[in-house]
């Protein structure tokens, strides 16, 4: 069927965002159930059967709450902080492909289009951390602009192995050059991603920036109602498209038995399976310290992703 | 007038003025965010222009990483938070730098292509790849060195005094 391009760029929008409005949530539900299952405990079961409507009664009381801007914040700052940590993942969620066919915006390096812009998305976490005028806050802040900017570099150099590997930036050509052994040979760029991504979602045992213990929420501590909503949602969506990405880059995407008809299923479910050991580590882990948490990525994670790099290299040099 | 020379003034139009905004905010840590604005438009430009590469390496590396660390700076001294004001001399020697620049990487395009306007298509990114690894890969060593420099002096001024005075 052949649609006016006009029409097909709104429907992929549209499709796009509904992605984007439907998948976090349902990773939030996720995490509620499987932490409460995880350390046997019940957690609320009042709202809906098995407690499933407690998400959205959730997001009616953050609608309900005051917005309240601190006198000593830096007013717009300090407001457009949640939108910048936000859409940068609904960015992202357009160009990573579900299946060879069902991708809104294939465009040729969509590798690189998927981490230079969920690169952005820090400056959300930066700009509350300086805007909330509040000390806890600017602690969190700098916390988290340095294990960014330290987590940056392996996830880039483990993302480039695949794409050294398949000889694309493109993540449709990625997909669609890998083979089971794959999982072999990319293991440990498989590892060192995964640890940069929990990283990157500043997500247990990284999570550091909003040591509650410590510093409060970290550059949250001063957000009520919608705009905190907006920082969890981000927090949620980011799962979501590290999730996408590692499946689509270390696991084959869609490939799978009938990968013609049932490949987006394939997609989903590896996905799923990857953000659930996501969710598994902020219960199974304890909070590493800020210069642990810096010494793992410069002198584990750095080292095995320069590893992988020349391993990657010898591979291609000799099968390719 | 095509739809692509539309979007492309629409934003340059944005990063010029992003730039001036952060050239002449009085708070650095502000300035700083419109330097966000303006090397993200700038990848825009790029973008229009179809170099797809070089549009999202700007993006991940300047705007990703470097300003990232500028604000982190900032942050660390407390820079950011007052006003910061410098002299008329400063701003009159900032301007002439700045004009002359500009007039400098203009005369060099105007002299290199001449006035009339030219189709440009972007090279794909294979090419720009091999450019950047073939023909253009000493200059590209050699920033890497500076940048290797600049590493070693920095680690160098951080330690210095140290080891001098011992753990106290």
């Amino acid at each position: 069927m052949e649609l006016p391009l006009t029409l097909e760029i709104i429907l992929k929008a549209v499709v796009v965002l509904a992605a984007f409005l439907t998948l976090p949530l349902a990773i939030g539900q996720t995490e509620h159930k499987v932490m409460a299952h995880m350390q046997g405990r019940l957690g609320p079961m009042e709202a809906g059967p098995h407690g499933i409507a407690q998400l959205v009664a959730d997001g009616i009381k953050f609608v309900q709450k005051e917005d309240v801007t601190p006198a000593a914040a830096d007013r717009w700052v300090f407001r457009l902080a949640p939108a910048v940590a936000l859409i940068p993942y609904l960015i992202a969620l357009a160009v990573i492909p579900w299946s060879a066919a069902w991708v809104a915006a294939d465009v040729p390096a969509s590798l690189l289009f998927v981490l230079a812009v969920t690169s952005v998305g820090i400056f959300g976490t930066l700009m509350a951390g300086w805007g909330s005028g509040n000390k806890y806050s600017l602690v969190g802040g700098m916390r988290a602009g340095a294990q960014l900017v330290s987590y940056e570099l392996p996830m880039v150099l483990a993302a480039a192995s695949v794409a050294m590997a398949a000889g694309t930036l493109s993540l449709t050509g990625i997909a669609q050059a890998w083979s089971w052994w794959w999982l072999v040979w990319q293991l440990p760029g498989a590892l060192v991603f995964l640890v940069a991504a929990v990283a990157e979602l500043q997500r247990v045992p990284f999570d550091s920036p909003l040591a509650d213990s410590e510093v409060v929420f970290g550059p949250y501590t001063e957000y009520t109602g919608l705009r905190f909503a907006f920082f969890l949602l981000a927090e949620y969506a980011g799962i979501v498209v590290m999730s996408l990405l590692f499946t689509v880059l270390f696991l084959g995407g869609w490939a799978g038995p009938w990968s013609d008809t049932l490949g987006p299923v394939w997609t989903l479910l590896k996905a799923t399976l990857v953000a659930i050991l996501i969710l598994w580590l902020r219960i199974a882990w304890p909070r590493v310290r800020e210069d642990q948490l810096q010494r793992l990525a410069w002198m584990v994670l750095v080292p095995l992703a320069l590893v992988q790099l020349a391993l990657t290299g010898v591979g291609v040099v000799v099968w390719g | 007038m095509t739809s692509r020379d539309v979007l492309f003034a629409a934003v340059g139009l944005i990063t010029a003025a992003a730039a001036v905004l952060a050239v002449t905010n009085r708070r650095v840590l502000h300035a700083g965010l419109w330097l966000v604005v303006a090397l993200g438009g700038l990848a825009g430009c790029y973008l229009v222009l179809g170099a797809e590469l070089v549009a999202l390496v700007q993006l991940l590396v300047y705007v990703g990483a470097v300003v990232v660390l500028v604000l982190f700076a900032l942050m660390l001294t407390r820079a950011g938070a007052g006003e910061v004001d410098t002299s008329v001399a400063h701003r009159w020697l900032a301007a002439a730098v700045g004009a002359g620049v500009t007039v400098l990487l203009g005369g060099t395009l105007v002299a290199a292509y001449g006035w009339e306007s030219r189709a440009v298509a972007g090279a794909s990114n294979e090419v720009i790849g091999a450019q950047i690894f073939g023909t253009w890969v000493w200059p590209f060593e050699l920033l890497s060195l500076l940048l290797l420099a600049a590493l070693v002096a920095a680690v160098a001024v951080a330690t210095t005094g140290h080891g001098r005075q011992g753990r106290s």
